[in-house]
């Protein structure tokens, strides 16, 4: 490479500021390495506003020092969108994003080990008419698995640098900032055959992109080559539409093609390809290799037909175990600091509505956000070493076809999964599902999955309902199945239900790489992890913070005036009056107003329902559950006539309330966050609680017409 | 041309060469997108447990599709390499 030009003097931008760089490639080319490499922790993240798609910004520095800012785009394997992360890619490196300028360079990262495949992007990325470099990762794999890759000839070729790296072990990351500090990067001269039937297309589209769309001419021929292979476009928010004079010769080329019988976009991409095979064919020699890579004698193992099984079930024991038990330790010690926390307040502020509201509204509610960090950090450590070690595709394979039974694909198995700890970390999974269809109905069933939260209801109720001071184990074992089974059967019930009513989409697909396995890198493990668990304080957590003080008001307003237990002020607050209010409504399920209030409170978090009925059963002040007592209270607890509230029936159908209803304010509030409105969440709330509404009914009415 | 199959007939651990993906749908696009292209070799490297989805090896890398994908593919079968 030829010694870089001073970069101020000559820089061709405004100002003499260094160029913004866009960092693109396939998935599993070792992108997020090498944009961690770069930028260090010098990363901004968010979303791109409307949709759910993460938007990275870092800064790496220049050979001088000065700071150079990268955009981290999603991994795509083409322009031709067909998820929003996809369509993001495209419409930033096009600059039809009113949010985020058109980078002024962009850096390809190629896997060389794969190297056909991710040329494909490489050659679409090229017709952009930005500079471009390659960056050439994963070489000494490449050596490994026996490929000589002439890079020369493959810089020659594409008429752009190309920089062999290592981006884990930071080899050519020297090489790679000092090209990217040059002021004077090539224009790719590459030409490629667009196929003759097609070529009048493109220059016609060409000319009117420049002139109806404002686009300068070398954009508007690759947007040209574009709109024939996208055609389902998919747009997202914040994306500019085609003019109407483009949009109509586009359709009119299709129309004709269509009949004479012409694959447009087929051919060409087939064109790209031969040009890729012929190019490939002279940079890379092939030196023979003894016996089968390493990741096939893997694969021998792990999606066998007997020990892929045992194997996933390992790997999933295993997650699930350290969410349920490891989790517990730190969640455990967080109410414990939040309790000391609002002790102390309690010590030193005046009491008074302003105390309270700073230790039952918004301790309370920090509290609640702060706790679920725990899970979501040990989900994510996990989930980010099955991704980078390359496990996560082969469970997918694995699962695809159980969940193609209910028209869902493999992806959505672990986010499912999860959600039996807590369906807060399992929808913050469902990222990793790239049809949005696909993801949004995994979204709207996780939580029917029995989370960890429904644990102490379920025993409080167990514990009512089952007479004798021991609970048969056996009992509590079957009724504790019976709950699990019916959260999961729900489940994909609705997902079956969804995916062919609401959300009917394309026949689903499993068009997915299996990527080498590979070590994980513990530093991007960690990072992610950290990043997903600040994005969700950050977005979810001023919601819950703000519902958990709208609750904290309802249980607390108005007071009565004298001063009274707390048992008798829940009775008399606005929670207690909605109780009442609730009871016409909630009575066909055995359900008084007292377990209204409980009802109402709990939708904070499932688990408040057994303190909820400490206190308005006199048990406790709400704070630290002792069962046994409450268990007693319950019992004794009777309708105005005498009747026994809590009979087997009443716990039973309470039990299957709690399996369908949305009861969980963090949940919503995640809901909102990951599909962007509020009209899922809140759909989801309906169908959530209306099944429970109905199950509950016919069980109670069915059991009370059985004589229980 | 020689007589073609479906990718979803040909046995475990055969290679063919693709000839041709009649459907046009985008989805199908995604597969010549990730490689699958006229005269490309392929080898069915193994079936999911469960039966469904196919791995194959195409272009030096391992990819995933559902059999109701690959019905869509024609390809020629090759005979056994050594």
């Amino acid at each position: 490479m030829p010694d870089p030009a001073p970069e101020t003097s000559r820089s061709p931008f405004p100002g003499g500021r260094l160029p913004v760089y866009a960092l693109v490639g396939n998935p599993n080319s070792g992108k997020s390495t090498l944009f961690n490499a770069l930028t260090g922790l010098k990363q901004k993240v968010g979303n791109y506003p409307g949709v759910t798609v993460e938007r990275k910004v870092g800064t790496t520095y220049s050979q001088h020092g000065r700071p150079i800012t990268v955009i981290d785009l999603p991994g795509t394997y083409s322009l031709a969108a067909r998820s929003p992360d996809e369509a993001i890619v495209r419409d930033v490196l096009l600059g039809r994003r009113a949010d985020t300028a058109q980078p002024d360079r962009i850096v390809c990262i190629v896997d060389a080990t794969n190297l056909e495949r991710n040329l494909y992007l490489v050659h679409q990325i090229l017709d952009l008419g930005r500079p471009v470099i390659v960056a050439l990762n994963m070489m000494d794999l490449a050596v490994a698995a026996g490929l000589d890759i002439r890079v020369a000839r493959l810089e020659h070729a594409l008429g752009v640098p190309v920089i062999p790296c290592e981006a884990v072990n930071g080899r050519g990351l020297v090489e790679l900032r000092l090209a990217m500090s040059r002021a004077d990067l090539p224009l790719s001269r590459h030409r490629w055959d667009i196929p003759a039937q097609i070529a009048p297309a493109v220059s016609e589209l060409q000319a009117s992109l420049a002139e109806h769309d404002g686009k300068q001419p070398l954009i508007a021929r690759a947007e040209a080559l574009l709109l024939l292979t996208d055609h389902d476009a998919v747009r997202v928010a914040g994306s500019t539409p085609l003019s109407e004079r483009t949009d109509a010769i586009l359709s009119g080329w299709k129309r004709r093609w269509v009949e004479l019988d012409v694959d447009w976009s087929g051919s060409l991409v087939n064109s790209r390809y031969d040009e890729i095979g012929r190019l490939c064919a002279e940079v890379v020699r092939r030196s023979t290799r003894a016996g089968p890579p390493v990741s096939d004698r893997i694969d021998r193992v792990v999606v066998h037909p007997v020990w892929g099984w045992v194997v996933l079930g390992g790997v999933m024991a295993l997650l699930f175990l350290s969410i349920f038990t490891l989790a517990e330790y730190p969640m455990n010690w967080i109410d414990g600091r939040v309790a000391s926390l609002s002790g102390w307040v309690r010590g030193v502020m005046p009491p008074g509505d302003l105390r309270d509201l700073v230790t039952d509204g918004a301790l309370a509610g920090m509290g609640g956000v702060v706790v679920f960090l725990p899970q979501i950090l040990i989900l994510f450590f996990f989930l980010g070493l099955l991704e980078s070690t390359g496990y996560m595709a082969r469970a997918a394979f694995i699962m695809d076809r159980l969940m193609s039974r209910v028209g869902l694909n493999g992806r959505s198995f672990i986010p499912l999964l999860s959600s039996y700890a807590c369906a807060i970390p399992g929808i913050m999974a469902t990222r990793t599902i790239e049809d949005s269809k696909d993801r949004l109905v995994t979204i709207l069933v996780a939580p029917l999955m029995s989370c960890s939260a429904r644990l102490p209801v379920y025993l409080l109720m167990i514990a009512a309902l089952l007479p004798g001071a021991r609970v048969p184990v056996g009992d509590k074992v079957g009724l504790m199945l019976l709950m699990y089974a019916l959260g999961t059967g729900g489940a994909f019930g609705f997902a079956w239900l969804f995916k062919r009513t609401l959300l009917k989409g394309a026949p689903p697909l499993m068009i997915m790489e299996l990527p080498q396995y590979r070590l994980p890198r513990l530093r991007d493990v960690v990072l992610h992890m950290i990043e997903r668990a600040g994005l969700f304080l950050r977005q979810a957590g001023t919601i819950i913070l703000a519902i958990s003080i709208v609750l904290w008001f309802l249980t607390t307003y108005p007071k009565p005036d004298t001063p009274v237990t707390a048992q008798e002020q829940i009775a008399h607050s606005f929670a207690g009056t909605a109780g009442r209010v609730l009871e016409p409504v909630i009575k066909p399920l055995g359900f008084d107003w007292r377990i209204g209030i409980g009802l109402i409170s709990s939708f904070a978090a499932r688990e408040v329902f057994v303190s909820t009925m400490g206190v308005i059963f006199g048990v406790e002040d709400g704070r630290g559950a002792d069962p046994v007592p409450l268990r007693q209270a319950l019992r004794d607890a009777r309708w105005p006539g005498g009747a026994t509230l809590f009979t087997p029936l009443v716990c039973l159908t309470l039990m299957i309330y709690y399996v369908f209803a949305m009861q969980c304010m963090s949940t919503v509030a995640v809901v909102k966050r990951e599909t962007n409105s509020w009209r899922w969440p809140l759909f989801q709330i309906g169908y959530m609680t209306g099944t429970a509404w109905i199950v509950c009914l016919v069980v109670y009415q069915a059991g009370r017409a059985l004589g229980y | 041309m020689a007589s073609t199959v479906r990718l979803s007939q040909i046995p475990v651990g055969s290679r063919a060469t693709v000839r041709g993906l009649p459907a046009r749908s985008p989805a199908f696009l995604r597969l010549r997108e990730m490689g699958l292209s006229p005269g490309t070799p392929v080898t069915l490297v193994r079936t999911a447990p469960l039966g469904d989805p196919l791995e194959i090896q195409v272009r030096g890398y391992s990819l995933t599709l559902r059999k109701t994908e690959a019905e869509n593919v024609l390809v020629e079968p090759l005979p056994a390499a050594d």
